[in-house]
């Protein structure tokens, strides 16, 4: 018999019951909470008279729909001014009070996106199953999880029952080989993949991300990896467990302790696929044809290295391509065969779950330190991941060189990821954004985004167009 | 809806989730390219300009319960709040090559049933709906097939579990619940073999 994947390795321990029909009831470790798919869910479960069924397994905190201006965040929810937003966040607030889930609020600098506060408390760890009413949960395969969004009905299921009903996924490989040429990063290593597969590509499946380039990677650049499984259709993406992955996890505040850290590291040395395991699928990639990536339509599929160019009509290989092509062209204002350096820009956005890292923050800083930002630029935005990303940014002087270049430092969230909250793009604006998508209106109305690295994305910002890394600033 | 990987977003645009309801997103379906302008919470949506273009304006479309889409539909973020405007608005079934994994799953939470044809038929049925002035499909979960009046139809797939809780109304947490007993059992195994994931 073949060996197993780690999505296999991983299903096998949580598997509570397998029914007839291979529906599966799963046990999950670790739910994450926020403010904008669970007050329906926790109105369900006080409609229906039940409580959670394992309070220690939660753990909130507000990041979708909050302000990031220091101004509205001085007095926490009461600051928030758009009501509807207030109400919200408050209504987490007090679901959190009344079930006694901890809950990271406005003000307390453990707060974040869930995507990155999870994995900076050690609270997502290695070898859980861990979910979230947000599809980038797939962020948190990057240690050998299982990580995945799940919808409000979902977020309700797990509160009851602590289990998902669930049918297992097929096994995909896509292995990425050799060394990083300089100035590429994970966020190009994702887009490229998501280039070559397609956003329906990994659907279906679980993806492991494997090969030397990826073990190569930081904790952070496998969750920028991990966190855009989702756009290449797969719920859930993952990297197996290895040194970085144990390096990573000592020492932070919900990660074991004394006995049970030495039993938790056995067990995660087992969370690599087999030898002799066998995947459904597998994709093999060059690292050295990866080139820094930039999106230029409306999907992340819509991508090319920086050197290129829009596509031509002419060369769809069918119709339905081709209409696709030629409304991505519309709605972004370009032209067939324009060239991507060609791209003007009014607004950068660095954050969000992909890239708002302290190592994100610390690339970008690097590309702008001494430098302006462009005065076609009219606003740039940095809005770091956590308030502990915050903090350790500050001591490192980082607020500074952003601020001296002309970039706003904002406090954490989502923030223009998805413009739920005032920081938007207004119509027709093109913005370089380390984000992870770019569809229509996503971030505003008639709004145009291109997704980039933090390195791209600063570049764009000094030069007022995108440029090659690779071949600027020295 | 004939375009390829329909997003979330686009289904539902973000400044609609600021609600902590289940329900009314049914006028913002599809806001971004349903109206003009641009949709805010609390607007009145009947007073704004409808995008003429946009098939469910026109009035061969009103009061459709099947939608027909391209594959990849309901891509994208994870909220339920999709599904919700596509029930609010009235639709039942929704037919197309393929759909996003989350998506999918969310839909039968909510009585939709999302139905897979092959791309083929799905192309065929565009065309005729084109084409036919007064066009029905109807779906069948019973018989699991797709029927045109005319009486040809397609069978399709589904799930026997989700089949059967979707035909009877069922109550996904209330199955799971009866079975408490080998949840509590699989906590005490794994909390032997596991002790660090349960300190919280
Ligand atoms: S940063 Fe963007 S993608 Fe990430 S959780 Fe927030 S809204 Fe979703």
């Amino acid at each position: 018999m073949a060996g197993k994947t780690l999505y296999d390795k991983l299903w096998d321990a949580h598997l509570v019951d397998l029914r007839d029909d291979g529906s599966a009831l799963l046990y999950i470790d670790r739910h994450l909470i926020h403010e904008v798919t669970s007050p329906q869910a926790f109105e369900g479960l006080r409609l229906a008279g039940r409580k959670p069924w394992r309070i220690g397994a939660n753990l909130a905190t507000a990041d979708h729909n909050v302000p990031t201006t220091s101004a509205e965040r001085l007095s926490g929810i009461d600051g928030i001014t758009d009501e509807v937003s207030r109400l919200q966040v408050k209504t987490l607030d007090d679901n959190c009070a009344d079930t006694g889930i901890v809950e990271f609020g406005l003000g307390d600098e453990r707060q974040g996106i869930v995507h990155v506060m999870g994995p900076e408390q050690g609270a997502t760890l290695p070898g859980m199953t861990i979910v979230c009413g947000d599809s980038h949960t797939s962020t948190h395969g990057a240690f050998g999880a299982l990580a995945m969004g799940i919808g409000t009905s979902e977020v309700e299921h797990v509160l009851a029952t602590q289990c998902l009903l669930q049918q297992k996924m097929k096994n995909m490989l896509v292995q990425v080989d050799g060394e990083l040429p300089p100035g590429v990063t994970a966020k190009d290593v994702v887009l490229h993949i998501i280039g070559v597969i397609g956003t329906a590509g990994g659907t279906g499946h679980a993806i492991e991300f494997g090969g030397s380039t990826i073990r190569s990677l930081s904790i952070e650049g496998r969750m920028t990896v991990c966190n855009m499984a989702i756009e290449a259709g797969a719920r859930a993406g993952m990297v197996a467990v290895d040194d970085t992955t144990i390096d990573y996890f000592r020492g932070r505040p919900f990660a074991p302790k004394g006995e049970h850290w030495d039993l938790a590291v056995k067990a995660w040395r087992d969370l690599v696929s087999d030898p002799d395991a066998e995947f459904d699928r597998v994709v093999t990639i060059d690292a050295a044809d990866i080139e820094p990536q930039v999106t230029w339509g409306t999907s992340p599929e819509m991508v090319a290295g920086v050197r290129g160019r829009v596509p031509m009509l002419a060369d769809m290989p069918s119709e339905s391509a081709r209409q696709s092509l030629q409304r991505a062209l519309k709605y972004m204002g370009l032209k067939e065969g324009q060239a991507l350096t060609d791209i003007q820009l009014d607004r950068i956005f660095i954050g969000s779950c992909t890239n708002s890292r302290i190592e994100d923050l610390r690339a970008a800083a690097t590309v702008v330190k001494g430098r302006k930002v462009a005065s076609s630029v009219k606003e740039a935005l940095v809005v770091p991941g956590s308030g502990l990303v915050k903090k350790q940014a500050e001591q490192e002087g980082l607020d500074t060189v952003f601020t001296e270049a002309g970039f706003q430092w904002r406090e954490p969230g989502c923030s223009m990821c998805l413009a739920m909250n005032a920081d938007k793009l207004g119509q027709g604006e093109h913005c370089a954004s380390t984000s992870n998508r770019n569809f229509e209106g996503r971030q505003g109305f008639g709004g145009r985004t291109h997704l980039v690295s933090p390195a791209m994305a600063a570049a764009a910002a000094i030069e007022g167009h995108f440029v090659d890394i690779r071949a600027w600033g020295n | 809806m004939d375009r390829a990987n329909v997003d979330t977003d686009m289904i539902i645009p973000k400044q609609f989730l600021k609600s902590i309801k289940r329900t009314g997103f049914g006028p913002n379906l599809f806001d971004e390219v349903r109206y003009l302008d641009e949709g805010q919470p609390g607007k009145d949506s009947s007073q704004r300009p409808l995008n003429p273009d946009f098939p469910l304006n026109q009035a061969r479309y009103k009061g459709a319960s099947v939608l027909l889409a391209r594959e990849n539909f309901g891509c994208g973020s994870s909220r339920e709040h999709a599904p919700w405007a596509l029930e609010d608005f009235g639709f039942r079934v929704l037919i197309a090559p393929s759909f996003a994994d989350i998506f999918y799953n969310n839909c039968f939470k909510n009585g939709i049933l999302p139905v897979v044809l092959p791309a083929e038929v799905v192309d065929q049925l565009f065309m005729e709906l084109d084409a036919t002035p007064g066009f029905e499909l109807t779906a069948d979960l019973q018989k699991q097939e797709v029927r045109t009046s005319d009486g040809r139809q397609w069978s399709f797939d589904v799930d026997s579990f989700r089949r059967h809780c979707l035909l009877n109304g069922l109550d996904d947490i209330g199955t799971t619940l009866q079975q408490a007993d080998s949840i509590k059992a699989y906590e005490e195994k794994r909390k032997a073999e596991a002790p660090w994931l349960f300190t919280g």
